[in-house]
């Protein structure tokens, strides 16, 4: 798993206010909350620890001002952080210097903002093409090549109108076709969703998975709503108050929560839309008769239908394709319904 | 200044202490007032010139040895001084020779004109282009009307030195703010350097930057332009620290992200996100230098504002009306146009194929026009030149009806003046000058400390102490005086102007219109008329300075009521206020803090405006700046135009001070 790594952080902080430096070193770089409100400094980023794989999607979910655009702007070096280190295909970005901190920006990352920070005196063109000008990339192949990304997120026909002149999902889909310009290699999300009314935010998560499936980037996705998170992630970090406090899968989150503050955002989640068959089932038993074979990874929601139109169990597959176990109606209609499920 | 201290501290707060003091404090200024200066040692009012700190001295040998002996190693500032007025006079004599004497092969007499200058058609032309570019139709009609005045009226050739003048200083004003706003947007230490500068720049009286210039690079029209540019600087560099800083950071952020290196992310984000902010500091550049290129006629700038001082010498009341018209038609021309091009719409998407005369259809127009008439020119000189048989002067006019209103109206006018004088002027100047100095300073000194706290105890005492020590006290009090007055009265009719036109709308336009003209008119302006009706004398001096400053008073009073949160009001509404107690009991408690501010504002403009009615005959610092100004004495100037300046920081932190602790007190943040 490690060689699949992308981008990690290790034991990275985040305090605004004078000293911080000298104030993490004194302290052994575990300073407490107590410390912190001491020194009178704000802990943007407490001894955060992350590694986000190849190809998934990092969510990272926490309430506003618990630290998620600090952190994510940390990973890209936006902001210098106090400590740790970064480690993007091995090399410490800490480390690296100016230049190659903008050669790295420049080829292999890619961001999208919340207010869409489009730039005013260009049209979506202009904007699209903007981060192949600064590289200094000719106007006629920049803009060949910006051209086929507004293709790709829909904006075909608009190239010509300026950010002010289009609505709020367009002018989203313009920000995320300037991030891809480039064709990074990672691609940080913060909040991109959370400034559209939520029928267009739903189209943009639709739209978002579609492009995914595409382009199969390596992706951190900052959102302030847990449904989006459950939505779209892969994986999930929970953060408050600047540190993290869980990290897994919508399903261990749900099922297992670190704290009571993790369990307060996932008792409102309907079960259904979480657990796996490969979770749920029973033991295998090759003397029941099955109605067909269903893959470990189905989320319940998406085969309840199936399962509970027949009334024999399915088999589940593992990632082998072996049967693994069954899925009955009833463990079916107990996780639709509520009630307490035995794991 | 003292009076209107006084009279704000009650309204501070419930200090019991306080109150006491104050009412002691007033009696006893009472009882030096009937007793008279015979109460005191001479000393006490002017002190002996043996005893002053000779600091005068210490800026002219300093500004001598600057001349005469200093050396950075590879250049002497004499080197300087020289090349950056070569710098300035390249670009200068180029638009001079473009706008107004043609370019000229050969010196001074033996002159042959190779080329003439731009048509005045042509210069219409192109204002009329500039203006249908900005806005419409509508603003280009007025711009090229209020240009074919000045060609009727006979106002051509000297207007087109002023402009000459302004089409240089403003690009020189505007880069020079930016660049010093972007270095104070990326060094931090830099803007903490820089701020204080442009605080004490923007207080400094003008004609105070004028005496040290005039020292340095002499009597013409270069050292004008650098007296101009100095002076429409800072304000142009605050805005755009402003403007960059109010860029949102995302946009920076993605700038980053995007891997722009440094220059880029100046010049291809922040720079072009921050434009319409830095389009209004163009405005204020452009209606700045229009200003002190009047003033700076004073040592050596031509143009409209030469005509109107040597009319004002002269006394030559017709000509002296008809440039100060021209300098009217032309501000408001270059207000409206550069405030058009601050406001202009953001650019729509077009899908029409644009070929080069379909994007710049002006421009080639107007070169057009240039090349024609041009030619046209040489063969017919009307086309070249306004025929001067055509032009139109109403400079006789105009003093024979400033004759009749002065012989039908004399006795009024006069009678109001007198009536001024004697109940309300003198007064106020014989309290100031007879209060020793030691009381004086006691009485600021208190309420600064019970304003500001330590902090603005120690600046208003040092700041006092300077003015006193340098000898300058008396004249101090003089610019005090009028000042105070003619704040006084500008509140007087400036904060009622300004309620009602929050609560009429109609009345509110009016008023809105008239405040944005008197703001737009240099200052030299309001000379004329003053002069013309009340002749010289601190009166004269005391309606210019009215009509000057009176603007905030309006602007900020408007602003106050109507920013008040509507729920605040329905609030009062709904507990059954009258409109006279809605007024007073809610509306004016709740607008006390802009309206401080708004007295700060007319404060600072009084004073700047002050120096210049030295030309009426005052006799405060402002006359001890315009006598350095004709003696060139460097010193002298400078250590006048610094008291100007610490009146005018005293009075601004205290006021400052003062509002914030207003708005405390309301919970307004
Ligand atoms: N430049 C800064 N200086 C001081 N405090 C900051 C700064 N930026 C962010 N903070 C603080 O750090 C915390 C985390 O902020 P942020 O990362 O923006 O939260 P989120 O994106 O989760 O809403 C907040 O308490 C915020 O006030
Ligand atoms: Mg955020």
């Amino acid at each position: 798993m490690n060689s699949s790594v992308k981008l990690s952080c290790r034991g990275v902080w985040k305090i605004f206010g004078s000293g911080a430096e000298d104030f993490l070193q004194k302290h052994n770089n575990k300073p407490s909350s107590h410390d912190l409100k001491n020194a009178h400094l704000v802990g943007g980023v407490r001894d955060a620890n992350i590694d986000i794989h190849s190809g998934e999607i990092f969510v990272i979910m926490g309430l506003s001002g618990s630290g998620k655009s600090t952190l994510v702007r940390c990973l890209s070096r936006l902001i210098e952080p106090t400590g740790g280190e970064i480690l993007f295909d091995g090399q410490d970005l800490l480390k690296a210097s100016d230049k190659e901190m903008i050669e790295i920006r420049r080829h292999k990352m890619g961001m999208v903002f919340q207010h869409f920070a489009l730039l005013p005196h260009l049209t979506v063109l202009g904007n699209v093409a903007f981060p192949l000008e600064v590289q200094g990339i000719s106007k006629e192949k920049r803009e060949q090549q910006a051209q086929s990304i507004i293709e790709l997120v829909g904006l075909k026909g608009k190239e010509s109108f300026y950010p002010r002149e289009l609505s709020g999902g367009q002018q989203q889909r313009v920000g995320i076709a300037r991030s891809l310009a480039v064709e990074p290699e990672i691609w940080f999300l913060d909040e991109p969703f959370s400034a559209l009314d939520p029928l267009i935010r739903r189209e943009m998560q639709d739209e978002f998975i579609r492009l995914q499936n595409v382009l199969k980037k390596t992706i951190v996705f900052i959102t302030h709503d847990f449904e989006e998170a459950i939505r779209l992630a892969d994986r999930i970090a929970i953060m408050k108050d600047g540190k993290i406090i869980q990290i897994g899968t919508p399903e261990e989150l749900v099922i297992n929560p670190a704290t009571s503050y993790v369990a307060e955002f996932t008792q409102h989640i309907p079960r259904a839309k979480v657990l796996t068959a490969g979770l749920l089932k029973a033991a295998f038993d090759s003397s029941v008769e099955t109605a067909g074979t269903l893959p470990h990874d189905a989320i319940i929601a998406d085969v309840a239908d199936q399962v509970e139109k027949s009334d024999k169990p399915f088999a589940i597959t593992g990632p082998e394709g072996t049967p693994i176990g069954l899925l009955t109606r009833e463990m079916v209609l107990d996780v639709l319904v509520g009630r307490e499920v035995v794991l | 200044m003292i009076a209107s201290v006084r009279n704000m501290i009650p309204a501070m707060g419930p200090i019991k202490g306080a109150k006491i003091f104050w009412i002691l404090a007033l009696l006893t200024s009472v009882f030096f007032y009937i007793e008279g200066k015979g109460l005191f040692p001479k000393w006490m009012f002017k002190i002996p010139r043996k005893s002053q700190l000779p600091i005068k001295k210490y800026f002219s040998s300093f500004m001598e040895w600057l001349v005469e002996d200093a050396n950075f190693g590879f250049f002497t500032f004499k080197e300087m001084t020289r090349s950056f007025s070569w710098l300035l006079d390249v670009p200068l004599s180029f638009s001079t020779s473009l706008l107004s004497t043609g370019f000229l092969e050969g010196q001074g007499s033996q002159a042959v004109q190779i080329l003439p200058p731009l048509s005045w058609i042509a210069v219409i032309a192109v204002v009329i282009a500039m203006g249908h570019y900005a806005r419409d139709w509508k603003l280009a009609a007025f711009i090229g009307g209020c240009f074919l005045y000045l060609a009727v009226f006979g106002q051509w050739d000297s207007a087109m030195v002023t402009l000459a003048s302004i089409v240089i200083a403003v690009p020189f004003g505007v880069i020079g703010g930016l660049f010093l706003a972007i270095a104070a947007y990326r060094s931090p230490t830099f803007e903490k350097c820089i701020s204080p500068v442009l605080d004490l720049m923007q207080t400094i009286p003008v004609f105070a930057y004028l005496v040290p210039i005039l020292f340095l690079f002499g009597f013409g029209p270069v050292a004008a332009m650098i007296a101009t540019i100095i002076y429409a600087m800072p304000p142009m560099t605050r805005i755009a620290i402003m403007s960059l800083k109010g860029v949102p950071g995302e946009l920076s952020d993605f700038g980053n992200m995007a891997g722009c290196t440094k220059r880029q992310l100046m010049w291809k984000v922040l720079v072009p996100s921050a434009t319409s902010g830095l389009m209004v500091g163009v405005n204020q550049v452009i209606m700045l230098s229009l200003n002190m290129v009047i003033i700076a006629s004073m040592i050596g700038a031509g143009g409209l504002g030469y005509d109107v001082l040597s009319s004002l010498r002269r006394l030559d009341i017709g000509g002296g009306l008809e440039a100060g018209v021209g300098i009217v038609v032309l501000a408001i021309a270059l207000d409206r146009l550069s405030q058009a091009f601050a406001t202009r719409p953001d650019p729509i998407h077009s899908d029409i194929p644009q070929t080069l005369i379909r994007r710049h259809p002006w421009t080639v127009t107007v070169t057009i026009i240039a090349i024609v008439t041009l030619v046209l020119g040489l063969v017919i000189p009307p086309i070249q030149s306004y025929p001067g048989v055509m032009e139109l002067g109403v400079g006789t006019s105009l003093a024979e009806f400033v004759k009749w209103i002065n012989i039908n109206y004399f006795d009024t006018l006069e009678g109001y003046k007198t009536f001024v004088l004697v109940y309300f002027m003198v007064p106020v100047k014989l309290v100031l000058l007879k209060m020793p100095w030691a009381w004086t300073i006691l009485l600021l000194s208190v309420a600064a400390w019970q304003l500001g706290g330590v902090r603005l105890l120690a600046l208003t005492l040092s700041l006092c102490l300077f003015i006193l020590a340098t000898g300058m006290w008396e004249k101090a009090m003089i610019t005090v005086y009028l000042c105070g007055v003619s704040v006084i009265i500008a509140c007087v009719f400036g904060i009622p102007i300004g309620i009602v036109a929050a609560e009429n709308q109609r009345f509110g336009r009016i008023a809105q219109v008239m405040i944005d003209t008197l703001q737009t008119l240099p200052s030299f302006v309001y000379l004329i008329p003053v002069v013309m009706l009340f002749r010289v004398g601190d009166f004269s001096a005391l309606v210019a300075v009215v009509l000057y400053a009176i603007a905030p008073a309006v602007r900020y009073a408007t602003h106050g009521i109507q920013q008040i949160p509507p729920a605040l009001i329905e609030a009062g509404v709904t507990s059954g206020c009258t409109k006279r107690q809605l007024l007073f009991k809610i509306k004016l408690p709740l607008a006390l803090p802009e309206i401080l501010l708004g007295l700060n504002q007319t404060i600072m403009l009084a004073l700047s405006m002050l120096v210049i009615t030295a030309l009426v005959g005052t006799r405060d610092l402002g006359q001890e700046v315009y006598i350095a100004l004709t003696k060139a004495d460097t010193g002298r100037g400078l250590v006048a135009g610094l008291s100007i300046a610490f009146i005018a920081i005293i009075a601004d932190r205290m006021i400052a001070a003062g509002s914030k602790k207003a708005k405390q007190r309301l919970g307004l943040g």
